[in-house]
């Protein structure tokens, strides 16, 4: 190292290289998306809450609670197939803000943060790589529950509608975790209070049963919950029927969260210290 | 003013005035003023928390200041924050690389964000690995490498585009010896190329090996800048260390070198040694002979110029310890 040697080559290394011309923010955040991606390469456990869980929770249900609510497990499939996908997918939301915020008590953001590229880009490439695991986790759930016996009559286009709908919405959901990535010191603490909120979120919804046999007071939330909202389109498209005025409501809501959290998620990130 | 003239002799690559950063009550950075003529290495030399990490942040436009105005080569801090940060470029503290990426993926990161094409960014990776003696550990994943290497990494990503100005904070802190030396082969190395350099560092010989200039800061102010010459002239021209055969002489040897040097004389914890600050290094002769005159026999002597230590000892009225605990909350 301390040759001559080597210190010429470390200065033709260092001369003046043509500049290339500045890219966009989209190329940078494909490349962003890259560099997540490539830490599935390495990490590949981490893909265990999107493999493992959805198997474990549609297993769970079908089979401890289907006959008791729906008379019979292939009846319940029908129903909980779409739900389980929605609530998969939602949860898998919160590892986003998780992974950032380690991510941010690393050194390497400041790097980011310091060079010439459009801002939200290390955002918007993480959040990108993480619509390929939403892809993961639907695909597995639907597979699953095409073994166990579930016949979607939307057919190939409803399905993908449906996965498509997913995606949208958790894209904007996961804006709300990567907001509390930033506030909270760490990875733990967005853990603990990004599930705090989903459970009820999750499970006070018509995912898993029909809301007709609740009181009315829980029936109302449950009614306007845009899980609920996102999970009846759901049904609807997979089902082969296509509700446009559910759907629009879908896609304010996630206009609506996006339009909220990436603002003040973007002014977080630019003045953390 | 200072700034406007020195504007005059060499472009600047900062102009700093009167920068202040609070974090809470405490004035973590409390109206630094500088003026660092481009292609130099510029030093900030001070114990932990004293506020350089924070000044390189708000140069390097990560942290707003709360008053007072900068230009990076001539570009407002403020106003103009792509075009300073397409001059720039920073190497943490804590290596800003990626720990579970490989060296070449790093690299190639940061060039496709600076523009390069896929393939292009794998040559330039690669070229970057090999000048940095990294090439063996192209495709191991950084969190396997060596502090050294580490460092190189760290530092060879800021130069896949070479930046005009590298902040360098405490490149060396926690590497082994000869680690220490690559980096600063490498530091100099870049700075033959035309890059200016703004370090931190807590060490007093990495100052006085690589800036052209140095600023003593503690407690977020610059309590003393010149170069490293200037600093320790600010102290005195130079300490005469003996060491006496015979400790029982001591004291004597003590009380003439004081009548002598008409300076204060300091016992060492070796028994049998002893220094002085000389006014003149001509006294120091004076002093040997008129001790050999006493029959008093000295085992070795040597005339040095004090070290930043005691530059910083002087200056500050305390040791350049740092306090580790502080650090976290500070900076």
């Amino acid at each position: 190292m301390n040759s001559e040697q080597q210190l010429n080559k470390m200065r033709a290394a260092l001369v003046d290289h043509k500049r290339p011309p500045h890219p966009s923010g989209f190329t940078t955040s494909l490349a962003f998306a890259w560099r997540a991606l490539l830490k599935i390469k390495y990490v590949p456990e981490q893909l265990l809450d999107v493999t493992f869980f959805p198997v474990m929770f549609t297993l769970m249900f079908t089979y401890l609670f289907g006959g008791a609510l729906a008379g019979s497990t292939a009846d319940y499939l029908q129903f909980l197939i779409p739900g389980i996908l929605v609530q998969t997918v939602v949860f898998t939301t919160v590892y986003t803000g998780v992974s950032l915020n380690e991510d941010i008590s690393k050194g390497t953001f400041d790097r980011f943060r310091s060079m010439p590229i459009w801002g939200p880009s290390p955002l918007v490439g993480a959040l990108l790589a993480d619509t390929v695991r939403y892809t993961l986790a639907s695909i597995i759930v639907i597979i699953l529950g095409l073994i166990l016996g579930f016949r979607p009559a939307g057919g190939v286009l409803g399905v993908v509608a449906g996965i498509m709908l997913v995606l949208i919405f958790s894209f904007s959901l996961s804006w709300v975790f990567t907001m509390l990535g930033l506030i909270l010191q760490t990875a733990k603490a967005v853990m603990g209070i990004s599930m705090t909120l989903l459970f009820p979120v999750t499970f006070a919804s018509n995912i898993f049963v029909d809301p007709a046999t609740m009181p009315g007071w829980l029936r109302a939330f449950v009614n306007i919950n845009p899980v609920s909202i996102l999970t009846t389109s759901l049904r609807q498209l997979m089902g082969g029927q296509v509700n446009w005025m559910q759907i629009i409501w879908v896609l304010i809501v996630s206009a609506v969260l996006i339009l909220i959290f990436a603002p003040v998620t973007m002014y977080l990130y630019r003045n953390k210290r | 003013m200072e700034n406007v003239m020195n504007q005059k002799d060499q472009p600047l690559a900062i102009e700093a005035v009167d920068l202040v950063k609070r974090f809470g009550k405490h004035r973590a950075v409390d109206g630094i003023n500088l003026a660092i003529p481009q292609g130099t290495v510029y030093g900030f030399l001070g114990p932990n928390g004293a506020g350089k990490t924070t000044t390189m942040k708000m140069l390097a436009t990560l942290l707003k200041p709360d008053g007072g105005t900068a230009k990076i080569f001539g570009h407002d801090l403020f106003k103009e924050q792509d075009a300073v940060r397409a001059c720039v470029s920073l190497t943490g503290q804590f290596a800003s690389v990626d720990e579970d990426l490989s060296g070449t993926e790093n690299l190639m990161l940061i060039a496709r964000l600076m523009g390069y094409t896929r393939s292009d960014s794998k040559d330039r990776a690669a070229e970057l690995l090999d000048a940095f003696d990294l090439q063996d550990a192209a495709k191991r994943q950084v969190k396997k490498y060596s502090g050294g290497m580490r460092r190189r990494l760290d530092i060879a990503a800021s130069m896949v585009v070479r930046p005009k100005l590298l902040f360098l904070d405490e490149p060396t802190t926690g590497l082994d010896p000869r680690s220490r030396n690559q980096i600063w082969d490498i530091v100099r190395a870049l700075v033959s190329t035309g890059t200016t350099v703004l370090l931190t560092t807590q060490y007093l010989d990495e100052a006085d090996q690589l800036a052209d200039r140095i600023a003593v800061i503690d407690h977020g102010k610059i309590i003393a800048k010149g170069t490293s010459s200037e600093l320790k002239a600010s102290v005195g021209t130079g300490i005469l260390h003996v060491r006496l055969i015979d400790a029982a002489a001591r004291a004597e040897a003590q009380q003439l070198l004081s009548t002598t040097l008409g300076t204060p004389v300091h016992l060492s914890s070796d028994p049998s040694a002893l220094s002085a600050q000389l006014s003149d290094t001509d006294h120091a002769a004076k002093a040997l002979t008129m001790l050999s005159d006493h029959q008093i026999r000295v085992s070795e002597f040597s005339l040095g110029q004090p070290s930043l230590d005691e530059v910083f000892l002087t200056l500050t009225g305390k040791p350049a310890e740092d306090s580790p605990q502080k650090e976290g909350a500070l900076e």
